[in-house]
């Protein structure tokens, strides 16, 4: 089972092409700046857009393949979970649930029976009477993924799950989404503009834009290598997926990162490339993290240097080229990287 | 600290009292001109009994007829790609600012015995609009229908089509997306707008007295048997009045929340 799109939509000063495929039990991530055709896309892949050109299909049947084909979006079996969660405003939260079953038919005693153990599965069985309004975000978006679930997709489509949360909520959404998204066994495809979201959920990524893809693959090759300054800035950071007891995180990798604030379990923590300095011998001062390393490869990316370090350090700096020329940094040169604790940010996940 | 002075504050303070009272006064006038001992008898005369199953039979045809037929134009003002959109709800709202005199004298013309239409409908079957409920039906609807559409348009408006994309991708087909997610959404301003309406029509009296005439026992709505009343007695007019002002009372209480509440 795959999700395939190649879609080809011209909408006001936006000319979008994209053509992606997204296999069963795994996550695509559409990353890019405000406008780069996220919404479109998911708008066309929901069937709320008709395709000028390209075509979509689910299993090998086809979606939307113009002229011919164009499956209206209430037979496309997709399960769409919005920004802003867009609950129905004047039904409970069961009732929101059961929507997607009793649109197909399934009597209403049925359909709210399988809301309720769908809520219940969400974590959220406690609110099923309560309208939306009375809802807290995390809640609301717990219904949301519910809801959508409830229509027994073959594939979820996600437009910016997380990004209405506060800090704290987001990380516990993000954590459940992350179970529920392993146990589906469709293809899910995901709008985000938070890189730390796209590596939580996420297998690949496409960056989009201005309507184009400038970059897409397994989302640890695209971090570690973003092939542009822009596609560097969106999702170019250093993740580090660990295990922290209290301020010290030993990473998979097998690295030892020092936090500022104590964290206990498996985390992710999120080092920009900006905040990694480079020194030719060991270097003294108040950084806590201190490692020393070799050179993997030197990037010149716009007006930056990216010099990657290899495994076990694995981090990326980002530096000016007056500094890189003054380090003279070559592939292979021994290198010493410095991060201070407070750069670090860690997430339970 | 000198403080700013307030006399401005006082100046609008006492004329909004005096505006106030040009409210409250013509009221305070009807309960004390009421002949409070005759009441029950001026209301349940054979005239008045008439008048005020006439009023009923009329104001809730008129508001009938203005859902069934203000729900679709509604809808199709807020949605449909429709040309020369701010024409067509100009049409629709003219009835609201027109004289309603000028809207009964428009109705005589177009359907009156004169007109082609109401020659064709007296020679093919008979039926002569004038005089008959039907008639007054008729006045009251085209006066009373555009505060129904314009309450239903701009609910409409305001739904969140969102909503309804979300709805068709879980399987709604557009008949449920309707009935299911915008009706529901709209219910309270459909109720609004009908009551809106329906006390627009109720109160209804230039294009009635004009298109449908002044027959008792057809016509004679309570305004006209008012406005006949105090002519002749002034205390059983002032006690129809009373009806009409009791009738719109509870309708401002019913729709407090839309129309009363501070924003």
């Amino acid at each position: 089972m795959t999700l395939l799109a190649d879609v080809r939509v011209r909408r006001g000063a936006l000319d979008l092409v994209v053509d992606l495929a997204v296999a069963s039990g795994t996550v695509t991530a559409v990353v890019g700046p405000n406008g780069a055709g996220k919404s479109t896309l998911l708008a066309a892949v929901a069937g709320h857009l008709a395709l000028d050109a390209g075509r979509i299909a689910l299993d090998g049947t086809d979606l939307d393949a113009p002229p011919d084909v164009f499956v209206p979006p209430e037979d496309r079996r997709l399960g769409l979970v919005p920004q802003d969660h867009l609950l129905f405003p004047h039904l409970s939260a069961l009732d929101n649930v059961a929507f997607a079953p009793r649109a197909r038919g399934v009597p209403a005693r049925e359909a709210r029976a399988r809301a309720a153990a769908l809520l219940e599965r969400v974590g959220v069985g406690a609110v099923a009477d309560l309208r939306p309004r009375a809802l807290s975000g995390g809640q609301a978006q717990r219904v949301a993924l519910a809801r959508a679930l409830a229509a027994d997709p073959a594939a979820l489509l996600l437009d910016e799950p997380l990004s209405a949360l506060d800090a704290r909520t987001r990380i516990e959404v993000r954590r459940d989404l992350r179970r529920h998204l392993v146990g589906f066994a469709g293809p899910t495809l995901l709008v985000t503009h938070d890189p730390v979201d796209a590596f939580a959920l996420a297998d690949h990524v496409v960056v989009l834009e201005g309507g184009r893809v400038t970059q897409a693959g397994p989302l640890a090759e695209v971090t570690a290598r973003p092939r542009s300054r822009h596609v560097a800035d969106l999702v170019g950071t250093n993740l580090l997926p660990g295990t922290a007891a209290g301020t010290t995180i030993r990473t998979d990798g097998g690295l030892e990162v020092v936090v500022a604030e104590p964290l206990h379990g498996p985390v992710l923590a999120t080092i920009p490339p900006t905040a990694v300095a480079l020194h030719r011998h060991a270097p003294e001062g108040s950084p806590r993290n201190r490692w020393s390393g070799t050179v993997a490869d030197v990037d010149r990316l716009g007006d930056r240097v990216r010099v990657r370090l290899a495994p076990p350090v694995g981090l990326v700096a980002e530096i000016t080229p007056a500094a890189a020329a003054e380090l003279g940094l070559r592939e292979g040169d021994p290198v010493w990287a410095s991060v201070k604790a407070t750069e670090v940010t860690a997430y339970p996940r | 600290m000198r403080r700013a002075p307030r006399r401005p504050a006082v100046a609008l303070l006492v004329v909004a009292v005096a505006a106030v009272a040009f409210f409250a006064l013509p009221l305070l006038g009807l309960l004390q001109q009421a002949r409070w001992s005759t009441l029950v008898d001026d209301l349940t005369s054979p005239g008045a009994r008439d008048a005020l199953r006439l009023s009923l039979v009329v104001s809730l045809g008129a508001t009938a007829l203005a859902l069934g037929l203000g729900t679709p134009l509604a809808w199709v003002l807020a949605r449909a790609a429709v040309p020369a959109r701010s024409l067509l709800r100009s049409l629709v709202l003219l009835p609201m600012v027109v004289p309603p005199v000028v809207g009964g004298t428009a109705l005589l013309a177009a359907l009156g015995p004169e007109s082609p239409v109401g020659g064709w409908l007296d020679d093919a079957f008979g039926v002569v609009l004038p005089g008959t409920t039907t008639a007054a039906v008729l006045a009251a609807a085209f006066v009373a229908m555009p505060f129904y559409v314009i309450t239903v348009e701009g609910a409409l408006r305001g739904v969140d089509r969102r909503l309804e994309q979300v709805a068709a991708s879980l399987g709604a087909g557009r008949a449920t997306v309707l009935r299911r997610v915008t009706l529901p959404i709209v219910g309270p301003s459909l109720v609004s707008g009908a009551v809106l309406a329906w006390a627009r029509a109720l109160g209804e009296f230039g294009a009635t007295v004009t298109f449908a005439g002044n027959v008792e026992g057809q016509t004679r709505t309570l305004p006209l048997a008012v406005s006949l009343r105090l002519q002749e007695d002034q205390g059983s007019g002032i006690a129809l009045s009373l009806v009409l002002v009791a009738v719109s009372v509870v309708v401002l209480a019913a729709l407090r929340d839309r129309w009363l509440r501070t924003p």
